[in-house]
């Protein structure tokens, strides 16, 4: 048995705090929420405390935060349908187009990919043209509803959305006629799929969704061994593990550490658990087994989860409460 | 406010008497956990969204219709639209919600849910009732706080 020791909770937005994102080096971490202001928060001595709070740049709830690759930018997407871009404090560049609120973003691996989602149902895919110029690359209507999350693969120009349609699809650049087009679509959740995250390679997927379950996912590419059959010649990804019966309320977020293969997940009934693969784990048959709960890890819901891109075993979590939590695992 | 009156000629019901309050609900000093009945006081004045009465005398909520789990912070509502077609419902269960969200102590994790087979979209509405996200976001928009706001408002 594993354990969740609680290091730090830290207080300063006022209200719901919905996305809490590490920057690369591990060393900082910026905090955004329905007070419509991002917090970057950094570690000196043993205290955290804001260092700089970026407001201003929207007009309403900023849903999330996240840091390209290199560290140097932050982009935020906002209810106010506007998604921006900050670079050493300043408001870079304001990217616009979607009909209503921006739920996601995220940046390519190699920080020359942005992408967003709407609840206009669509995923936006941005280059990054230069320090502030932004062009849209592909405007992908694939889902038939609000969508939730985008998340690029950690090694290739594959993006993933997960939706109120109950789905996740992949996108990845057409080699022919160099257009975006969704490659595969992920069926099995029976309600929404708040979020999602690759494992280290890349090569699988953890879901988390409004059904209370979690899925992982493998990626089967064209003559593979297993004799998955891959009719159109791209990569297909099955479900081949449910995680139910854990969590008794929706699991808004879920992340997947690139260092320990530990899987976190952030949930309404107020809890953060952590899985692990077990060692007999079988690569198209893997089971998971929970490692520990913290039950009440918040007084309210825990919106995010996430993993120390550097630190192995330092959690970062946030919730409706107001309150960040920052948690270190003893396994 | 809506325009076009969908249901006409809605039944109306009596409303039930005034709760009485027990001395030890007084007594500060003795531990008083929510119950049904405090529930369904919370909620049967808010206004029907088309006519100039409240849920109760419609029958949109009914205190057999609400659950309680002081202990387990749960409260469960259905509510249950006077006609299958009404496209108010979603207003309806919103102005619920909210109405307490802004009661509670923040600990209750809320569940409105249309009254199972009394709706035609009810799968979809009970989908947009529980997604906190987009109610955060209709919260938002001015327009439609005014209108939940009216609703939620008891009459003088």
């Amino acid at each position: 048995m594993g354990r969740l020791i609680l290091e730090h909770t830290l207080q300063g937005h006022k209200g719901r705090i919905w996305g809490v994102a590490w920057h690369p080096k591990g060393n900082s971490f910026a905090s955004c929420g329905e007070d419509k202001a991002i917090r970057v928060w950094s570690l000196s001595g043993n205290t955290w405390s804001t260092k700089t709070i970026l407001s201003d740049g929207h007009k309403r709830t900023i849903r999330e935060v996240q840091w390209s690759p290199c560290g140097e930018y932050l982009a935020s997407a906002s209810f106010d349908a506007t998604t921006a871009i900050w670079s050493k404090h300043e408001c870079n560049a304001t990217l616009e187009g979607h009909e209503n609120e921006v739920k996601s973003v995220s940046w390519s691996r190699s920080g020359g990919l942005l992408a967003t989602c709407s609840r206009d149902k669509s995923v936006w895919i941005w280059e990054v043209a230069g320090d502030d110029e932004f062009e849209c690359a592909a405007v992908l209507n694939a889902h038939s509803q609000d969508v939730k999350r985008v998340v690029w693969h950690p090694k290739l120009e594959i993006l993933a959305s997960a939706s109120y349609d109950n789905t996740i699809k992949m996108f990845a650049e057409s080699a022919l006629d160099s257009d975006w087009d969704c490659t595969a679509t992920l069926s099995s959740h029976t309600s929404t799929v708040w979020s999602i995250d690759f494992d280290a390679d890349g090569d699988r997927l953890v879901s988390c969704s409004d059904d209370a379950t979690l899925k992982i996912w493998r990626a089967y590419h064209p003559g593979n061994d297993a004799g998955i059959a891959t009719p159109d010649k791209t990569t297909v990804w099955k479900c081949v593990c449910t995680l139910s019966g854990q969590h008794s309320r929706a699991i808004y977020d879920v992340s997947w550490c690139k260092l320990t293969g530990l899987i976190a997940s952030a949930c309404g009934d107020d809890g953060i658990r952590i899985f692990k693969e077990t060692s007999d784990s079988k690569r198209d048959e893997p089971t998971f087994e929970m490692l520990t709960a913290e039950e009440s890890a918040h007084e309210q819901d825990v919106n995010a989860v996430e993993w120390n891109p550097v630190t192995a075993g330092q959690l970062i979590s946030c919730s409706d409460d107001g309150t960040i939590k920052i948690w270190k695992l003893i396994e | 406010m809506p325009t076009e009156i969908e249901n006409l000629n809605p039944s109306v019901y009596g409303k039930i008497k005034e709760r009485v309050i027990t001395a030890n609900e007084e007594d500060e000093s003795v531990a008083d956990p929510f119950d049904k009945r405090e529930i369904f006081d919370l909620i049967r004045n808010i206004n029907d969204p088309e006519h100039p009465l409240t849920l109760e005398e419609l029958h949109v909520v009914q205190e057999e219709l609400i659950s309680i789990s002081d202990k387990q912070n749960k409260v469960h509502i259905n509510f249950t639209p006077t006609i299958p077609h009404c496209s108010m419902a979603t207003l309806i269960g919103l102005s619920i919600r909210v109405k307490l969200l802004r009661s509670l102590p923040p600990r209750f994790k809320v569940t409105v849910e249309i009254t199972p087979g009394t709706h035609a979209s009810e799968f979809a509405v009970n989908k947009q009732l529980a997604d906190k996200e987009r109610v955060a976001a209709a919260l938002e928009n001015k327009h439609l706080a005014e209108v939940i706001n009216q609703c939620i408002s008891a009459r003088s």
